[in-house]
């Protein structure tokens, strides 16, 4: 199973209004996927400073003095926010393969969910509910997120196993499905340099995804590949810094539906995820075809 | 008229409030408001009452349907009136996969298109989609009648028996075994009745007629190959 949502606000005015919205269609999709859950946000640009969100087992004792020990290691500014089990670092520009480099000397337990300009993740096992109220999202704006609610299938339920997962700057994938030659793929992209942290399925494909944008392709043209390249069930949504898209396997078998009107682009599992968004009764709604990319822009 | 708001009053008692009525011959009216995508609606009927949803529904909407009439003015999920057995589905949106599928009796109506798996394994059913369809649909097809008024996606009608589809558009692919077939006088009426009976504004001169080529029907050493 598992349940995606996805929005993609095309009205500033929307804005402020964003985790709110995603919120309400992740809670509704908790059927789907009871274990675990997760939002990656697009929120402010963080004004020239590179961001991290990190996440620890043991928050308390991580994040403490974690900024002062960073900036040290770093010799730059570093700020702290924690939320609950994650924290977003910012720190200079440029500094980010660095300041991963210290926090795996600094904090050997800390786990990094994401790292760009304005993409933050935040995922924890748990109802999808619960996991929205530890994190605030509903207080959280920006101008476009996806969520993923996680029943498990190829690896274990825990919070490194729970999506989105990121593995390029401000890049985030969520996945319905199932890959079958993840093994194989995990292989020849860690060959090749790519780092994957987990034994999940989900982000070999996200893995994937980065290492043909990194050799020159457009987010269009690394979907287009993954037909070809990635064996098994799938309904993706990705997030770039400005963008969104979304691609099923030819078989789509997975549902998905999708709402667009002049003030957003919103993707649910279910059109039940949906029939809150406002003007939904108006909105040009329709199921993506099998193998054939979406993508918007901002 | 009876009028429902599943939001308020739930799925439970929506259902069980209708199949109160299954074996009685007394026709009522019901509408059914706000179902805002829920799964289920209007599931195992079996008397002749209209149902009309006001708005779009998620998986299994009118499933297992004997003699009821259930109008969705809107979309539906995947898996619309599965299993139907009699009575008439009308979908005045688009349905999602499976639509119809393993169907016995009765007539399913989609006013906007199907997409995958439309008529997989259907049983004696009659489908008449206003749109399009995707890829897949009538897989195993036994019996009935699936008619397109659009096109056909992939691998129409694969390892089908002896149900026939009548398409009016493009066929993208057709599935094994699955062949054109000449269109004679008996095969105009039954798609006249059933255009007529969908308010399908079509010709029937205008279809190709598709159906088995029998050739799957034994095991044939000569195919182990394709196997």
């Amino acid at each position: 199973m598992c349940g995606i949502v996805g929005l993609f606000l095309k009205d500033k005015s929307l804005e402020p209004k964003l985790g709110d919205m995603l919120t309400d269609m992740l809670i509704t999709m908790t059927d789907r996927g009871p274990d675990s859950a997760g939002i990656a946000i697009y929120g402010a640009d963080s004004s020239g400073r590179a961001k991290l969100t990190v996440q620890s087992d043991a928050p308390e004792e991580a994040f403490d003095g974690l900024d002062g020990a960073l900036a040290e290691a770093l010799s730059g500014d570093v700020s702290i926010r924690v939320i609950d089990t994650h924290a977003v670092l910012e720190l200079p520009a440029g500094k980010e393969e660095e300041a991963r480099a210290a926090l795996a000397e600094l904090r050997p337990g800390l786990r990094v969910m994401s790292a760009g300009d304005t993409i933050e993740i935040y995922k924890e096992v748990g109802l999808p509910e619960k996991v929205a109220e530890r994190f605030n999202v509903r207080g959280m704006g920006g101008s476009h997120g996806i969520g993923h609610t996680r029943m498990a299938t190829e690896s274990a339920v825990t919070t490194e196993g729970a999506h989105p997962f990121s593995t390029g700057s401000d890049q985030c994938l969520v996945h319905n499905g199932s890959l079958s030659n993840h093994n194989a793929l995990r292989r020849k992209l860690r060959r090749e340099g790519v780092r994957i942290e987990s034994q999940n399925d989900t982000e070999v494909g996200a893995a994937y995804l980065t290492w043909k944008m990194q050799n020159g392709a457009s987010l269009g043209e690394a979907l287009e590949s993954s037909l070809e390249d990635l064996d098994g069930f799938f309904t993706f949504v990705v997030g770039t810094k400005d963008g969104f898209g979304v691609v099923r396997d030819p078989i789509a078998c997975k549902p998905a539906v999708m709402a667009e009107t002049d003030q957003y682009v919103a993707f649910g599992s279910e059109y039940r995820a949906l029939v809150n968004l406002p003007g939904i009764e108006d909105a040009r709604v329709w199921e993506p075809e099998p193998a054939t990319v979406y993508f918007w822009n901002h | 008229m009876q009028t429902y708001d599943l939001e308020a009053n739930g799925l439970r008692g929506l259902n069980s409030a209708l199949q109160e009525l299954n074996g009685s011959t007394n026709k009522t009216a019901w509408e059914i408001v706000n179902p805002k995508g829920s799964h289920a609606i209007a599931v195992g009927l079996n008397s002749p009452v209209e149902v009309t949803v006001k708005g779009s529904t998620g998986y299994y909407c009118a499933g297992m349907n004997q003699q009821a009439t259930v109008r969705v003015e809107g979309s539906v999920g995947p898996g619309v009136a599965e299993n139907m057995m009699s009575g008439t589905v009308i979908v005045d949106g688009d349905a999602s996969q499976y639509a119809g599928a393993t169907g016995h009796g009765g007539l399913l109506v989609i006013k906007g298109n199907a997409s995958s798996r439309c008529g997989i394994s259907m049983k004696g059913i009659d489908i008449v989609v206003h749109g399009n369809i995707g890829h897949m649909c009538a897989f195993m097809a036994q019996a009935g009648n699936l008619v397109v008024l659009g096109d056909a996606g992939d691998a129409l009608g694969d390892s089908c028996y002896e149900a026939r589809f009548f398409v009016r558009g493009s066929v993208k692919s057709l599935g094994a075994d699955c062949i054109e077939k000449e269109m004679r006088p008996e095969h105009i009426e039954i798609l006249k009745d059933l255009l007529a009976r969908a308010g399908a504004d079509a010709k029937p001169e205008e279809f190709k007629r598709y159906g088995s080529a029998r050739k799957l029907y034994n095991f044939d050493v000569d195919n182990a190959q394709a196997y």
